[in-house]
């Protein structure tokens, strides 16, 4: 047994792409050696990575290949011995195979008696495997984006290969990949460590690139900046720096041997919106920002280097970034300016010259039939009760596009939107009106926050779905993995809106598909569809809510979103219980009785007819599902899905029993009719929150 | 005002550019001239656009003036420029030591990596209208970007082998990290060596940033530029049109069909069209058609180009 090394010694791997391929890289390798049969499955594996190389170290690889087992049927017995003795036919099968004659087994078979032999596959070492085999591996990794480096395109990857470490136990394997071999040399950082470094075992290899400047281990690497983020932020009294685990992730995937400089900016900046300062910071340098005691902006950043320097190389460090950040504010600071020469109620006349989407026309267009479509949804808002201010809705509205003009969304346009919302304020926009423009691109991932205000979602919402209507109309709709104007992501953001706004919004996903897709009656059917299977995918992925679940619930009804999520919970919450489960399957079965009698023509009852019912448990059945479904239906009405759901729990004893001595199916057409009928009345009571039958219960 | 308070005497503007091309130069590099038509960077010139097609290896390097006309800022903004210089080296195929060369060429200028911190970010280029594309980093100095790393992948819609490296110096963003000024204009450009007089950047390009930028944005006659595109379009398209007759040239015409000048032409257009796009001539839906007629010529002359080449070097071998 021996520990085994791969390390492939790339020029930067785009940061994007480091956490996936080393996840891979491992996976490959592990998987290759288990299917080689060089390491038992579950053997222990860590996989390092750095923006210049992923490695990946497995204990207790064999030197060996453990033999395979072969089993190969020969000839019938019959045709194999005449006289008790082997005739030519296994005599050449042994040959064949490669064993002895008397070491022929005799097996049974279907077909009778045959002649088996047993041998074991040829055994190669691990190296030999390994040099065979993972290349493959490599030249299989998935690269987002990836490239040529030598001459005649042997190889793709995501940028040149530079070398290679293959090392079992203190033994190279010769791994051929790139142009390289991989031998036993490796490389520390790019400025503090020049020299090659020879490795004499695996194990040393994470202390060994230590000692070179190099932390390999990821989570070490990222535990070290979120240290020394918070001891060069404490220098500040009070001072904390902005959480933003996506951009640690980026800056732990940007450096081998991180440390963590704090520069300043002049007070002044921060006069210019805490959004757009973090924008540049966040997004354009890298930066982190630093909050003072109160939560506000500080005049300060964090910037994670690839380097370690003593005071006086920091200083210089420090300088360099603060002299780049103080030039992109004031280029911010000169946008800013610039924009409020052009109030945003002029630009909306500017929008004729922007195009939204070549056959559905410029953003002015988009502009007027968002604004008819959030007065047709406040409207519906308006009549169920819910506050709403429709002037201001109308302001945003006109207005949401209008920044789409400004320099400063040129320049930054992950600020859309903000931008807008910021100038509205500026301009002497009431609150309701510039928080709507603010938010009216929210919510931008599954993560993100819905908007604040009733106007906000209202306008949210016919942004989007205005876009999807508009894309399924030109018959862009996404297909498979293909989603290239990010429908689903628009349609999951209605979803959500709709399931999580503070105040509940009183709109049906059919209501927001018709008032989007006018009189097509036919597009609007479309578009419910797609928003119906978003909602699903929201039940799922958001609120975790189990794949039959959800089914259970849709199946009888995916226009009420906030409805449909609170339905789920509920049939999650008692799902667990013995009687539920019980009732689950028995409503299963009643609706496979259903079923199967109509396929045969035979048709229910039209109604329960009490003469009719001649077993003692039929009756029963009959009685209690009736109160229940009184009940139910009063508990449904005030949406206490969960009591309603426990009440019909409560009918297992009568179901269990009917099932138990009624035949159904009896001869006497009447009474068969009326049973069927009786089933029909019981599903049909009690399965308005969710068709039970979908539920899948054990055994 | 250099933090570490050991004063360092930074290279001037011109020096900077002397000390990278010395330094190409010995790597092998052929040092070529400026381009004399107008581009907007420095791999739209044929030393880099039309070389790094087809098999022959070639290193190069040159300082190209870019024009971006909707960059300029009149000279008011400390940042921007109408025109900015570029320091190209193109080096088909790329040696293994790329990028130790190109962080030697730091050195070269007098940065002190040990001192800084460098890190290449990943950052890959495209120029949809020439069928271009290529991967690779910003390489970020102290928060600054200061080069484009490109590993050029196609040229023309068409897929290089070799692939060629491409480095981008921006040569006013680095002499100003080197003199430590807040305004470009402020650049040391030279030092008379009799008086020490610093001339500046200002001095030597002031002037044509105000005028530049008042041409580009409110001067120039967009009837006249429109038609300067066709003009200089439909004679482009004629010679693509009488490059279909390759086959029948005989060697001293095909060696003479002037592919260069069709690219001239195509060149052209592309400024123009980035003097109507400063000027607001064109709108957002124009703006794709238009594009689409440039790359007809840019990639078309590509193509022509490495037929040219292909037919020549397989005449020769016959």
């Amino acid at each position: 047994m021996a520990e085994f090394l791969f390390e492939i010694g790339l020029e930067e791997i785009p940061a994007r792409m480091i956490a996936g391929a080393q996840a891979e890289l491992e996976r490959r390798v592990v998987a290759m050696l288990e299917r080689e049969r060089l390491v038992l499955p579950g053997v222990t594996s860590k996989g390092f990575a750095t923006p210049r190389r992923l490695a990946v170290v497995i204990s207790d690889v064999q030197e060996n290949q453990n033999p395979l087992m072969v089993e190969t049927l020969g000839p019938s017995t019959k045709v194999a011995y005449r006289d008790g003795l082997p005739t030519p036919a296994a005599i050449s099968f042994a040959k064949k195979v490669g064993v002895e004659v008397g070491s022929l087994r005799k097996v049974q078979t279907p077909k009778g008696e045959y002649l088996q032999a047993v041998s074991f596959t040829a055994v190669r070492t691990a190296a030999e495997v390994i040099a065979a085999e993972l290349p493959k591996e490599l030249a299989g990794i998935y690269w987002a984006k990836n490239m040529y480096w030598r001459a005649g395109r042997p190889e793709r990857f995501v940028r040149p290969v530079r070398w290679m470490v293959a090392l079992l136990g203190e033994t190279s394997v010769p791994v051929s990949f790139g142009g390289y071999e991989a031998g036993a040399v490796t490389y520390g950082h790019r400025v503090l460590f020049g020299e090659p470094i020879v490795l004499k075992s695996p194990g040393e290899y994470e202390q060994v690139l230590a000692k070179s400047f190099v932390v390999a281990d990821v989570e070490v690497r990222r535990q070290r900046i979120r240290k020394a983020l918070d001891a060069v932020t404490r220098t500040v009294a009070g001072a904390r720096w902005r959480e933003d685990e996506e951009l640690v992730e980026t800056v732990t995937q940007l450096t081998e041997w991180p440390s963590v400089v704090m520069g300043g900016f002049e007070a002044e900046y921060l006069t210019l919106p805490e959004e757009v300062l973090v924008t540049v910071m966040r997004d354009h340098q890298k930066y982190f920002a630093v909050e003072d005691k109160a939560g506000k902006l500080a005049p300060h950043f964090l910037t994670v280097l690839n380097t370690e320097a003593d005071e006086a190389g920091l200083a210089v460090i420090r300088h360099g970034n603060e002299r780049v950040l103080r030039a992109r504010f004031n280029d911010a600071r000169f946008f800013w300016e610039f924009d409020q020469r052009v109030p945003l109620s002029d630009r909306v006349e500017l929008l004729k010259n922007v195009t939204f989407q070549k056959d559905l026309g410029s953003y002015a267009a988009k502009t007027g039939r968002v604004r008819k479509l959030a007065s047709g949804l406040a409207g519906l808002v308006l009549e169920r009760k819910c506050e709403l201010n429709p002037v201001a809705l109308d302001e945003a509205a006109l207005l949401a596009k209008a920044d789409l003009t400004s320099e400063l969304v040129k320049e930054f346009t992950e600020l859309q939107g903000i931008v807008g919302g910021l100038y509205a304020r500026a301009q002497g926009f009431g609150e309701a009106t510039s928080d709507a423009i603010y938010d009216q691109y929210k919510p931008v991932s599954m993560e993100d926050s819905v908007p604040r205000t009733v106007e906000g979602a209202v306008l949210a919402i016919a942004d989007k779905a205005d876009t999807i209507a508009g894309m399924f109309g030109l018959g862009m709709e996404p297909t498979g993995s293909k989603d290239p104007f990010a429908l689903r992501r628009a349609a999951n953001g209605v979803v959500k809106i709709l399931a999580e706004t503070a105040v509940a919004l009183p709109l049906t996903l059919g209501e927001v598909a018709a008032a989007a897709c006018g009189q097509n009656e036919a597009l609007a059917a479309k578009v419910r569809g797609f928003l119906a299977e978003r909602l699903e995918f929201y039940l799922r992925e958001a609120r975790g809510q189990a794949y039959d679940v959800v089914k259970a619930v849709l199946a009888v009804g995916a226009e009420d979103v906030r409805d449909a999520v609170a339905r789920a919970e509920a049939v999650t919450a008692v799902r667990g219980s013995d009687d539920f489960a019980a009732v689950s399957a028995a409503f299963k079965r009643m609706k496979n009785i259903l079923a199967q009698a109509a396929e045969k023509g035979i048709a229910p009852g039209t109604g329960v007819e009490e003469a009719l019912l001649t077993e003692a448990t039929e009756k029963a059945l009959a009685e209690r599902s009736s109160e229940l479904a009184a009940s139910v239906r009063a508990l449904r009405a005030e949406r206490n899905y969960k009591a309603a759901l426990e009440s019909i729990a409560t009918l297992r004893p009568q179901v269990d029993a009917f099932f138990d001595t009624v035949m159904v199916m009896a001869p006497a057409i009447e009474v068969r009719a009326n049973r069927l009928a009786l089933l029909g009345r019981v599903l049909g009571d009690l399965s308005g929150i969710a068709d039970f039958s979908e539920i899948v219960t054990a055994g | 005002m250099q933090a570490t308070g050991e004063k360092k005497v930074a290279l001037t503007f011109q020096e900077l550019l002397f000390t990278l091309q010395r330094f190409w130069a010995d790597q092998g590099c052929v040092l070529q001239q400026p381009y004399d038509v107008e581009v907007g960077a420095g791999t739209m010139s044929p030393d880099t656009f039309l070389r790094v097609l087809g098999p022959k290896p070639v290193r190069i390097a040159y300082a190209q003036p870019s024009r971006r006309p909707a960059d300029g800022r009149y000279g008011e903004n400390p940042n921007r420029l109408f025109r900015h210089t570029q320091l190209q080296v193109i080096l088909k195929p790329p040696p293994v030591r790329i990028q130790e060369l190109y962080l030697e060429s730091l050195t070269a200028i007098g940065i002190d990596l040990r001192e800084h911190d460098i890190k290449f970010e990943e950052d890959n280029w495209e120029w949809p209208v020439g069928g271009a594309w290529g991967v690779g980093w910003q390489v970020m100095l102290d928060g600054l970007e200061i080069t484009q790393f490109t590993y050029f992948q196609q040229c023309g819609g068409m897929d290089l082998d070799p692939i060629c490296g491409e480095i981008t110096y921006g040569l006013e963003r680095i002499a100003g990290f080197l003199q430590d000024v807040d305004s470009i204009y402020d650049i040391v450009w030279a030092v008379e060596p009799d008086t020490g007089r610093k001339v500046t950047y200002g001095e030597m390009r002031l002037a044509e940033e105000e005028q530049f930028s008042a041409y580009s944005f409110d001067y120039a006659d967009v009837a006249k530029l429109w038609e300067h595109l066709s003009l200089y379009e439909s004679e482009c398209l004629s010679l693509l049109e009488q490059a279909k007759n390759f086959e029948k040239m005989d060697q001293l015409e095909l060696k003479r069909f002037p592919v260069l000048g069709a690219y001239e032409l195509a060149l052209k257009c592309s400024h123009v069209f980035n003097l109507l796009d400063a000027r607001g001539a064109i709108s957002v839906t124009e703006r794709v058609g238009v594009m689409a007629r440039i790359r007809t010529l840019v990639v078309g002359v590509a193509r022509i180009y490495a037929a040219q080449g292909q037919q020549l070097s397989s005449t020769v071998k016959a």
